[in-house]
């Protein structure tokens, strides 16, 4: 009798933690702090409400598209909702790796109803992205080491006469072209279309090569920052979030240089070919996630831009520092005075192509 | 109670002038224990001298302290009338054998042997000579493009034996050369060592702790325990004549009795042995009445046969507990003095009496082979 | 019965062949051999193995282009590409047919960034062409309404890369992994500034000989000295020997920031030495040395254990011996000592530039631009721009350099003369 009450009460235990492992939802992110800001205003509150979901993390964004690329081939995508930057979306949507997302009856309206497709408006670069913060590549210098000029346009980085010393750029063509271009003389509208050119190329490799021996080339985000804080670099670009940290939190003698700055896009997509049961999960964590109040929460924690307009009234003040956060946000108007909108399908085009280019270049 | 190192400063046919000279050496490793205790060692030109002992005795820390790979904690050791202390092995011209050869594996025979030529700046010509030479005096003279891997033990030994006399030194050290060699070999060896040692007029400095060897090898051997010599006499003597209880018990098979020294008088003394029985001895290593002695005789100094037995014998009561036939002689164990190991050795003769286990005869043995040493 | 020839084989006592019972006797044998090593094959197979093999093959493999638009390849083998024209008619109906259904499988996306790896466009081609398909009239022209929709259809360059392609099978991958590339109008050379690949091999070796040489400078005198020590202290040295083991990527990345930067400790000792004045600092990381310095110090492990386990079995004894035939300590280091460890030279060397060739993570940490290896830009392929052909053929050369240097080795030092303990 006793025996049979224990052998009951194990099975239904197992029974039950079956059950719950079955709830398991995997979400791949960056890790770092901004991993905890979408783990504060999403995750929690999720799963506060559906007691039923576990949400696992999974710090893989980096080699997001490598790794579902290689779960599609291998038949087993164990991924649910992965964080990813808009180019990397666009990759995923044009392999077939990422599902389509059907804004207006799979994302949450605005409070006063707007729908959700002109809510996110033109950051809908691709069918499957599923926008989440607006964030910038821009410049931070150090103010002991400019002297009396503080650098105020993004050509500072070329003038090596006002402003000796190195600077810290990305490894890449992205962001550098177009900055070196602009700087080059050329009009904000037309960089792309130069850039599409032999001659515009090679023009923007040229203002580049005044500059080659003073750069120190990144290709984490942690590093700018180091630099910067070390004293290694006079100038360097990251992301804005990054430089945030520096500045406010960790009180480094560093200022922004929001010329020029490079906007960006992070947001959400969803695996292609997931089982119904985990699509519809995986949809719900979506809505819910990317609705206005919760886009509008995220940035308490992180100083990057929510991906709604109907979100930025409702941006208030960092939930420790106590800091009104609006200044500090890439789409603040008084940053946003000379901002450069990306261009997503340039790259898609010509990325290949320029980064053999650019890695030729770099490494001679 | 410590065995005293025998016969004076120096024992033997060796002088203070000697070739090479240990003088009041002593050597220590950590600080603490030394490992070569006070050693004083004359060895005269053209003398082949053995160093025998158990291992640990401080043997081959004094061979290595000759070749210049240790140096001496304290005193002097001369080469030729010169202090060798502060030159180093290469200078020192020392010829040696290494236990395991020591033949360099990636270079041929002749290159083997070529070796300490060309570090002495000889010409091709002549190197190439000599190696011939060297070679051919070991009978190996075919073999000078093979690698050593590719010869046999014994071979190898030769080649190593070639490769120290090849540069003609006048001091060759031997470091257990023979240990890897079977026993065929090993005996054949012997012989040729001790051959070309006396041919080339070389002297030798063996180590050993085969007594076998030493005692058919070598005109003096000097036998070492605990860092310091027991010994140092010509092999006849060191058998016949051991001058304490280990060289005894070291050399040679040895039946030894305890007790206490009655009496001495001149070349006799009496000895109650622990079973009660009172026996006639040498007394060697004893010096007053009352000291507790260990009574040493050779097994083939034992007879039973009375009428070998020469005059003057003293005998003694014997059980016989096992009698073994090994061909050229027989070896009986016996029950004497209340010990079951004692050994007697008799001459498979066309005469002898194959004893019976169980048996009781009367044993004797001549006083001045019976020699009373330290206990 | 081959056996039964004229000289009459031998029989065993039982009457029955002795060749064939012999052989019987081995096969068992070889059997539990194979029994025995069969886990380890098979894990081998499974974990080494078939990948290498899915990436050699990936290295040519092009069944995009004939599976995504089987119509038009088969429309285009009438096209002349030296005609210097578009095709006509016949070839853009059978593209609208086959994009069609690539449209509805979502293919096409996939297969202009295929085709774009070989001309800039495609993929922007493809996929304006994927979004505005639905929208064209069949009843009209197809050339008319694709040129409508962008005029690069008319151009003969887009036409030749479809065409040269279509092939299931392409060296394509290979040869731009050594900077040529396939056109319509055969094998050429890429433009100068587009030349990478050969000068990042030749980096690779350059460094990674350079890297391997300063093991074996630093690691030698270790080894010698762990080698002589007693086993005990021995054993606490190797501790340290193997402490970059230990400690994580990051940690070490950072500790060589905080040493090598030239606001790093080293260059300020340096200058407060007075060695070097204050605006001349040393450019110690994120360059080529960075790179040097850092592989050194984390595969110096790997040379000094085979030169310790090497230099552990030679015995003292041969030193001593060419010493005491009359060799100077360094004449007898040189002729005696030396060749005798060289078997742990050629294995620690071996190991160290193999594992230098393949290491991306330390050079994209401390390289810079001129200290990055091939295997940047292969991670790049794989985990990035998802290049994978290219990736792949640049996997394969890299293998077969070190095949063939493996070969070289064994040519000039003989392979039998590696020792790893």
């Amino acid at each position: 009798m006793k025996l049979t009450t224990t052998l009951m009460a194990t099975s239904a235990l197992i029974a039950s933690s079956l059950a719950a492992g079955a709830e398991d939802m995997t979400l791949v992110s960056w890790g770092g702090a901004y991993q905890a800001s979408q783990q504060k205003a999403y995750a929690e509150p999720y799963m506060a409400m559906h007691p039923d979901v576990n949400i696992i993390w999974d710090e893989s964004s980096a080699e997001a598209v490598a790794k579902l690329r290689a779960m599609a081939e291998a038949g087993n995508t164990t991924w649910d909702v992965v964080d990813v930057v808009a180019a990397d979306a666009l990759r995923l949507c044009d392999e077939g790796l990422a599902m389509p997302i059907d804004p207006d009856t799979q994302l949450a309206p605005a409070p006063d109803g707007t729908p959700a497709s002109e809510d996110f408006g033109d950051l809908l670069v691709s069918e499957c992205f599923i926008p989440q913060i607006v964030y910038s590549t821009t410049f931070g210098y150090r103010t002991d080491m400019v002297g009396d000029k503080a650098p105020e346009s993004v050509c500072a980085i070329f003038d090596t006469e006002t402003w000796p010393g190195k600077r810290s750029l990305e490894k890449r063509p992205i962001g550098n072209m177009e900055w070196a271009l602009i700087c080059d003389g050329v009009a904000d509208e037309d960089v792309y279309d130069v850039l599409a050119t032999e001659e515009g190329q090679a023009r923007a490799f040229a203002k580049l090569d005044t500059i080659k021996d003073n750069v120190i080339w990144w290709t984490a985000g942690a590093d700018t920052p180091q630099l910067l804080a070390d004293g290694e670099v006079v100038m360097g670009s990251t992301y804005n979030g990054r430089l945030f940290k520096l500045i406010v939190e960790d009180k480094q003698p560093v200022a922004m240089l929001w010329d020029a700055q490079m906007f960006d896009l992070d947001g959400w997509i969803i695996p292609a070919n997931l089982s119904d049961e985990r699509k519809a999960r995986a949809l719900d964590f979506v809505y819910f996630a990317t609705d206005t109040q919760r886009l509008a929460d995220q940035a308490k924690y992180i100083s990057y831009g929510p991906a709604r307009k109907s979100s930025a009234p409702l941006v208030g003040k960092h939930a420790e520092l106590g800091i009104d956060m609006a200044p500090h946000m890439p789409t603040d108007p008084a940053n946003a005075k000379h901002t450069f909108l990306f261009n997503y399908d340039f790259w898609a085009d010509y990325r290949d192509d320029l980064d053999a280019k650019f890695q030729a270049w770099v490494s001679k | 109670m410590q065995p005293q190192i025998m016969g004076g400063p120096l024992a033997g046919a060796t002088g203070g002038d000697g070739f090479v000279v240990f003088d009041r050496v002593q050597k220590s490793y950590d600080g603490e224990v030394l490992v070569v205790k006070d050693l004083n060692l004359s060895i005269a030109r053209g003398e082949f001298l053995t160093m025998l002992g158990p291992s640990g005795s401080g043997k081959t820390t004094c061979l290595m302290m000759l070749a210049g790979f240790e140096t001496a904690t304290h005193g002097d050791i001369l080469l030729d009338g010169k202090p060798i202390n502060n030159i180093p092995p290469h200078k020192r011209g020392i010829g040696m054998v290494f236990q395991n050869y020591a033949l360099f594996p990636h270079m041929s025979v002749g290159e083997n042997l070529s070796f300490p030529l060309e570090v002495r700046g000889i010409g091709k010509a002549e190197r190439d000579e000599k190696v011939k030479r060297a070679l051919d005096m070991v009978q190996m003279g075919e073999f000078v493009n093979r690698r050593p891997a590719q010869l046999s033990g014994g071979q190898q030994q030769r080649i190593a034996l070639a490769r120290a006399l090849v540069f003609e030194p006048e001091l060759v050290l031997m470091d257990e050369p023979l240990g890897a060699l079977d026993k065929q070999l090993r005996e054949h060896m012997q012989f040729e060592i001790t051959r070309l040692a006396h041919d080339l007029g070389i002297t030798v400095v063996y180590v050993t702790h085969d007594q076998t060897e030493a005692l058919t090898m070598s005109d003096n051997v000097a036998v070492f325990e605990d860092g310091r010599i027991q010994q140092l006499d010509p092999p006849d003597k060191l058998y016949e004549e051991p001058m304490n209880s280990f060289v005894a018990q070291f050399i040679g098979e040895n039946n030894t009795l305890s007790g206490v020294v009655q009496q001495i008088s001149g070349d006799t003394c009496t000895v109650r042995l622990d079973s009660g029985e009172v026996i006639e001895a040498n007394p060697v290593n004893v010096h007053a009445p009352g000291e507790r002695t260990l009574v040493s005789i050779r097994p083939e100094r034992v007879e039973y046969n009375r009428a070998r037995l020469q005059e003057g014998a003293f005998t003694l009561k014997a059980e016989v507990l096992e009698f073994i036939y090994m061909g050229d002689v027989f070896r009986t164990r016996l029950r004497v003095a209340g010990r079951d190991d004692f050994i007697m050795k008799t001459r498979n003769a066309p005469d002898a009496e194959r004893l019976e286990p169980g048996q009781t005869i009367e044993i004797g043995w001549l006083p001045r082979d019976c020699r009373a040493l330290d206990a | 019965m081959s056996d039964e020839t004229n000289s009459g084989p031998v029989l065993t006592a039982d009457g029955r062949s002795l060749k064939k019972s012999l052989q019987r006797a081995l096969r068992r044998e070889k059997l539990r051999a194979l029994m025995l090593i069969a886990p380890l094959l098979l894990f081998v197979l499974v974990t080494f193995i078939a990948p290498i093999g899915d990436m050699l093959f990936r290295s040519v493999e092009n069944r995009i282009v004939s599976e995504t638009l089987p119509r038009t390849v088969i429309a285009l083998q009438d096209w002349e590409y030296e005609s210097g024209e578009a095709p006509g008619e016949a070839v853009f109906a059978a593209l609208a047919e086959d994009l069609r259904e690539a449209v509805k499988a979502k293919t096409h996306t996939r297969l202009g960034t295929r085709l774009n790896y070989e001309l800039s466009g495609m993929s922007s081609l493809f996929r304006q062409v994927g979004r505005k398909l639905r929208r064209m009239d069949p009843d009209k022209p197809w050339r008319e309404q694709f040129l409508k929709v962008n005029k690069k259809w008319g151009d003969p360059e887009v036409w030749g890369v479809i065409q040269t392609y279509s092939s299931p099978l392409t060296a394509g991958y290979f040869l731009n992994a050594v900077d040529l590339r396939l056109t319509p109008r055969g094998v050429e050379q890429r433009p100068e500034n587009e030349r990478v690949y050969i000068m990042l091999f030749k980096r690779t070796i350059l460094l990674s000989g350079l890297i391997t040489f300063m093991t074996f400078l630093l690691g030698y005198p270790i080894a010698y000295l762990l080698s002589n020590l007693r086993m005990k202290t021995a054993n606490i040295l190797m501790i340290l020997v193997l402490l970059p083991f230990w400690t994580s990527l990051l940690v070490r990345t950072s500790a060589w920031k905080v040493l090598l930067q030239q606001q790093g400790v080293i260059n300020d000792v340096l200058v407060w030495l007075g060695l070097i004045a204050d605006d001349q600092r040393l450019e110690l990381i994120n360059n080529a040395t960075g790179t040097v310095i850092a592989m050194t110090h984390i595969l110096l492990p790997f040379m000094i254990l085979p030169l310790y386990s090497v230099m552990k079995t030679i015995p003292p004894s041969y030193v001593r011996a060419a010493k005491s035939l009359g060799a100077r300590p360094f004449t007898a280091f040189r002729r005696v000592y030396f060749p005798q460890s060289i078997p742990g030279i050629g294995a620690g060397a071996i190991l160290v530039f193999i594992l230098a060739i393949g290491y991306y993570i330390t050079p994209a940490l401390v390289g810079g631009r001129s200290g990055t290896f091939i295997s940047n830009r292969i991670a790049y392929h794989i985990s990035v721009s998802l290049n994978w052909g290219l990736g792949a053929a640049l996997g394969a050369l890299l293998l077969v350099l070190v095949l063939a240097l493996y070969a070289l080795y064994d040519k000039i030092v003989g392979i039998d003369n590696v020792k790893l303990g």
